[in-house]
């Protein structure tokens, strides 16, 4: 990005005090009420606050309630309990003067460059030259002097998000919120990104006064963020809340660099035990204890892998002598810990795996299941998820006391509602009906809607 | 930094005038843009003149073909007119039920149900409506055909509409809300763009319908007293009516060149300029359109725009941003209690007024006996199975030519233009002429009756299936090569299940289309007396000419009815099975 903007920017830099949140969430909490009264908590009360002059990253597995949090800080969504304040005020109707990076870019295709980061402006009154100039600043500053006619669909992704990054700051935002901006872009061209970002802030060239980066990638929150904020999932909770004390710019290959990675990676893939912090991240000043644990589900959430992931993993495992380091493995794999961690949910879940210390170890079980062939693996498929799959127990038992042998998905469908939101349901059914598939258990019409079972 | 010329801004018309424009402006574009302004506005004021004329139910209409561009002129500001207030009801009626879930409840099933009323049940009591409020003015004949013309063509483009505002994605609206969009620039920046594509197609499908009931509304008999206004419909029914071959083929010609003039003029532009709107992220090949090459090349066009155009759009936008702190983003904004008692009263009112109306409508049909009801039913049952026998007799020939069109590019390179032509041309235009025809050929009411139906529905279905074969993909068609399928097998395996999703948006179409044919095409007043066979369709015509409100209610609510059970009976589920099992996913 140039360096053109020399400008001061006072406006958004000016009041306020530096030790005020700019933003904060007080036991902010969602979730939904189904007919008959229960409730499915899709967040469980949480406080969280935007500091000035820091870069906050919002970290957890995909789904785990991350966007729902930010968008509620924003005023997009309304909590179901709790408060968020404003320079310590409710935030009623007035929405915060915060901008947005969308994963999706979200940029209007009918409007060009210019047009997009301008319309913010004229939904505030600012009148034509002055708009005009103030985009055309913004956009010279993150890199698109050339591109301001363009229509977005003639723009590679990366310089799309720019088109966003700059849409978000010609309003001067207090604080910058960015959605998973760096998830939809190729790997080189997100790290470019990222880079000319941290460039700006650093340099005090970017008019905003805090950052707030919700992101499912590790790497990425240890890269940028002064503070981190790990949330565990179902439902989300603040798992941990840490500051960074390393310098910028951070090298992925320092030691400390990668004992924050793997700590977290171990945060995550056993968040209800205690893990001793490495010594270049301290918690967070006050920071509220973390919330107690949920309360051990009635109903076994399913990770919505394929059972060649499941395969695949077991087999580097192997490789590696049953033992390897899970950041290890997603390098190897080329896969972010977002896809990662469910593969690894399910290997533990069947018996297939142990996780440790952020390092996965492969069973007895496990090793089986990776030497043998296809109609062999497939058995131990099906006795695993018999053994430790309530759900496909349940589906099993009801089709073998049928006459017939088959059943109406619908049926089981009725079963989940209690514990998932719609959406949920859906995914949780679609890996059912996959790996009772694979399994050999059943087949689905997807005509009748009807599960029959698979004749031995 | 770069100094800038003023940059058009984000609206409508900027947007039809693209930035190249100011640069390669040609006198001639100019030219042409005034010569096509010039055309609307005396077109317009010849119309206007005789709408305000005394008052002539039956218009002297002359054979002669130099009369002709005149005719073609007062149908199509006739239309045009109906399409406004269409578009602009739509709008209205797409945002009340996208913005109000309370509003959707009742809007949307209304919706289902104005769409398969047979709109020509209407024309008595509209023309005598509108007649009697412009007493001894010839413009409540006209306002009365507009009207009518209006409710064959407003509901399919409100649903688009509605459809599209549910579907903007997510991220998109809270863009416009984060930022703080006023409901001005939501509508003009997010809400118009997204719907815009939808907004054309849907515009097209309704004029063609349109000029069915136009045609149709253009003479007319009420009881003793014979209605005509001077346009095409009425030109080609008096031509057919007198037998006038050299009339016929000249009415028909100018019929021809109108659509195909509207086609070139109106709809390949507004097609190409929607292109931008497209929602996808890659660059795709777009639509061609040369007329729209010269409005954007005109450069009186993009000054008009910069002088006159411009401030106002800035100053309304301005006008919007009532107060910068004033702008609502949360979801659920805290009820008024005043408000709701308001809204709660208009309802009750609104509940009360159509219960009382349902009444008195069951109260006038329930004058009739169960004799009448029962000869209405079997009447229906005749029409069920006219209007079923024409839609599988339509699909029996247009399926292999559909096919064989669609996988022959050489073919379809010419065909499917002209398929579209025809598909424009309303049948109801055609109708005289065919029965005469018939008529001529020895054929009798019940052939020409079916022949009729056929005529107005059998393009649906060509249309779709050429579509449709068209995508039936490349790797399909030589893995069929591949395993050496016989012709049988490639139609069971390959062919039908891949043109079947289409087949049935086709023949959903026509079926629709066929029960409003009904009432034109089984009964006929043509060379003074009428013709008819048994059906639904010429009872509800049978009971406008005679003026007897009972029956031509029943028949009207039964017509809607067996539209609407099969709609949600056959033609849903279908659909289903076409987006499940039959779509090709790419």
């Amino acid at each position: 990005m140039s360096q053109t903007t020399n400008t001061p920017i006072t406006t958004a830099l000016a009041g306020g005090d530096d030790n005020e949140p700019i933003l904060e969430g007080r036991a902010l909490e969602k979730f939904y009420l189904q007919p008959d009264g229960a409730r499915i908590q899709i967040i469980s009360p949480t406080d969280i606050k935007v500091m000035p002059g820091k870069i906050l990253a919002l970290l957890g597995p995909s789904g785990c309630g991350k966007s729902t949090l930010l968008r509620m800080l924003t005023g997009l969504s309304v909590p179901s309990a709790g408060e968020v304040f404003y320079h310590g005020r409710k935030l009623t109707v007035d929405p915060p003067n915060v901008g947005i990076v969308f994963q999706s870019f979200a940029l209007f295709p009918w409007l060009t460059v210019l047009q997009n980061v301008e319309a913010p402006l004229e939904a505030r009154g600012v009148s034509g030259a002055e708009r005009r100039e103030r985009a055309m600043r913004i956009i010279d500053s993150v890199g698109l002097d050339g591109f301001e006619n363009a229509y977005p669909k003639e723009l590679s992704g990366g310089m799309k998000q720019r088109v966003g990054f700059a849409r978000a700051l010609v309003i001067e935002p207090e604080v910058l919120f960015m959605d998973e901006p760096f998830s939809a872009l190729d790997v080189l061209t997100a790290e470019t990104l990222r880079g000319e970002l941290m460039e700006l802030w650093n340099d005090r060239k970017i008019p905003t006064r805090a950052i707030f980066i919700v992101t499912h990638n590790i790497e990425e929150a240890v890269v940028l963020a002064d503070r981190v904020v790990v949330l565990a999932s179902h439902p989300a909770r603040i798992r941990e809340d840490f500051e960074i004390t390393l310098a910028q710019p951070r090298s992925r290959k320092s030691e400390p660099f990668e004992s924050l990675v793997d700590h977290i990676y171990r945060v995550l893939t056993q968040p209800d035990l205690e893990h001793e912090m490495p010594a270049e991240m301290k918690s967070a000043p006050a920071a509220p204890a973390p919330s107690p644990a949920a309360p051990a589900p009635r109903y076994v959430r399913l990770p919505h892998v394929r059972a060649g992931g499941i395969a695949g993993l077991l087999e580097i495992l192997v490789d590696h002598d049953g033992r390897e380091d899970l950041h290890r493995v997603s390098h190897q794999l080329m896969l972010e810990s977002d896809d990662l961690l469910p593969i690894v949910d399910a290997c533990v879940m069947m018996g297939f795996a142990r996780v440790e210390q952020g390092d996965a170890e492969i069973t007895e079980l496990g090793r089986e299941f990776a030497a043998g062939d296809i109609q062999k693996r497939k058995q131990i498929f099906r006795e695993a998820l018999l053994a430790n799959v309530p759900i496909l127990q349940q589906i099993d038992s009801a089709l073998l006391s049928k006459k017939d042998g088959t059943m109406l998905l619908d049926f089981f469908h009725d079963l989940l509602d209690e514990h998932f939101t719609d959406d949920e349901v859906r995914k949780q059914l679609d890996t059912v009906i996959q790996w009772g598939r694979y399994a050999e258990l059943f087949d689905y019409d997807s005509v009748t809607g009807r599960l029959s079972r698979t004749k031995p | 930094m770069l100094k800038l010329e003023p940059i058009l801004h984000p609206s409508t018309l900027s947007r039809f005038i693209s930035e190249r424009t100011k640069r390669n402006s040609s006198l001639w574009a100019d030219a042409a843009v005034f010569a096509g302004l010039l055309a609307i506005l005396y077109a317009l004021f010849v119309s206007a003149r005789v709408w305000f004329e005394p008052f002539a139910p039956v218009a002297n209409i002359s054979s002669s073909p130099r009369m002709l561009p005149l005719y073609a002129a007062y149908s199509l500001v006739r239309i045009s007119t109906a399409y406004i207030i269409s578009l602009l009801f739509a709008l209205g009626y797409g945002l009340a039920a996208a913005k109000s879930e309370r509003a959707a409840k009742i809007l949307l099933p209304l919706l289902d149900i104005l769409q398969s009323i047979p709109v020509l049940s209407f024309l008595p009591g509209v023309m005598l409506a509108m007649v009697a409020l412009f007493p001894g003015r010839q413009i409540g004949l006209e306002l009365g055909s507009i009207l009518l013309i209006f409710t064959g063509q407003a509901w399919n483009i409100a649903f688009s509409f509605y459809a599209s505002m549910k579907g903007i994605p997510r991220e998109l609206d809270e863009a416009a809300r984060l930022y703080r969009f006023s409901a001005w620039q939501r509508f003009t920046q997010l809400e118009l763009p997204f719907a815009a594509i939808g907004l054309v197609w849907n515009s097209m499908m309704s004029v063609a319908g349109g000029w069915f009931f136009l045609m149709a509304c253009e003479m007319f008999v009420l009881g003793t007293r014979d209605f005509r206004l001077p346009g095409l419909g009425s030109y080609l029914q008096m031509a057919a009516s007198e037998g006038d071959t050299r009339a016929i083929l000249w009415g028909m010609g100018a019929m021809i060149a109108v659509i195909v003039l509207l086609d070139q003029l109106v709809w390949r532009p507004a097609i190409a300029w929607s292109d931008k709107f497209k929602f996808e992220s890659v660059e795709g090949v777009a639509p061609q359109s040369f007329v729209l090459k010269v409005l954007r090349r005109s450069g009186a066009l993009a000054a008009f725009y910069r002088v006159a155009i411009y401030p106002v759009e800035e100053r309304v936008t301005h006008a919007f941003v009532v107060n910068k702190s004033n702008v609502t983003v949360l979801e659920a904004a805290p009820q008024n209690k005043f408000k709701t008692w308001v809204a709660r009263a208009f309802s009750l009112i609104a509940v009360a007024v159509v219960a009382w109306l349902a009444y008195r409508a069951l109260s006038t049909i329930s004058q009739l006996g169960q004799r009448q009801l029962f000869f209405l039913a079997r009447d229906a049952a005749f029409t069920f199975l006219r209007v079923n026998a024409s839609l599988i007799l339509g699909a029996l020939w247009t399926v292999p030519v559909g096919v064989w069109i669609g996988t022959t590019p050489r073919v379809a390179k010419f065909a499917q233009p002209v398929v579209q032509i025809a598909a424009s041309v309303p049948a109801t235009a055609l109708f005289p002429v065919l029965l005469l025809l018939l008529i001529r050929a020895g054929g009798g009411m019940g052939t020409a009756a079916m022949a009729l139906m056929l005529l107005g529905t059998q393009w649906y279905i060509l249309f779709n299936v050429i579509a449709g074969a068209m995508a039936i993909p490349t790797d399909l068609k030589e893995a069929s090569s591949v395993f050496r399928f016989d012709r049988v097998e490639r139609w069971r395996r390959l062919i039908l299940p891949a043109i079947f999703p289409y087949l049935v948006t086709g023949m959903v179409t026509a079926s629709g289309g066929a029960w409003n044919a009904s009432i034109v095409a089984e009964y006929f007043h043509f060379q003074g007396g009428t013709l008819s066979v048994r059906g639904l369709g010429a009872a509800i015509s049978r009971a406008t000419d005679s003026g007897n409100l009972p029956v031509l209610l029943a028949a009207t609510v039964m017509m809607s009815l067996i539209v609407v059970t099969m709609n949600r009976t056959l033609w849903q589920r279908l659909y289903r099975l076409a987006a499940t099992r039959f779509k090709l996913e790419t």
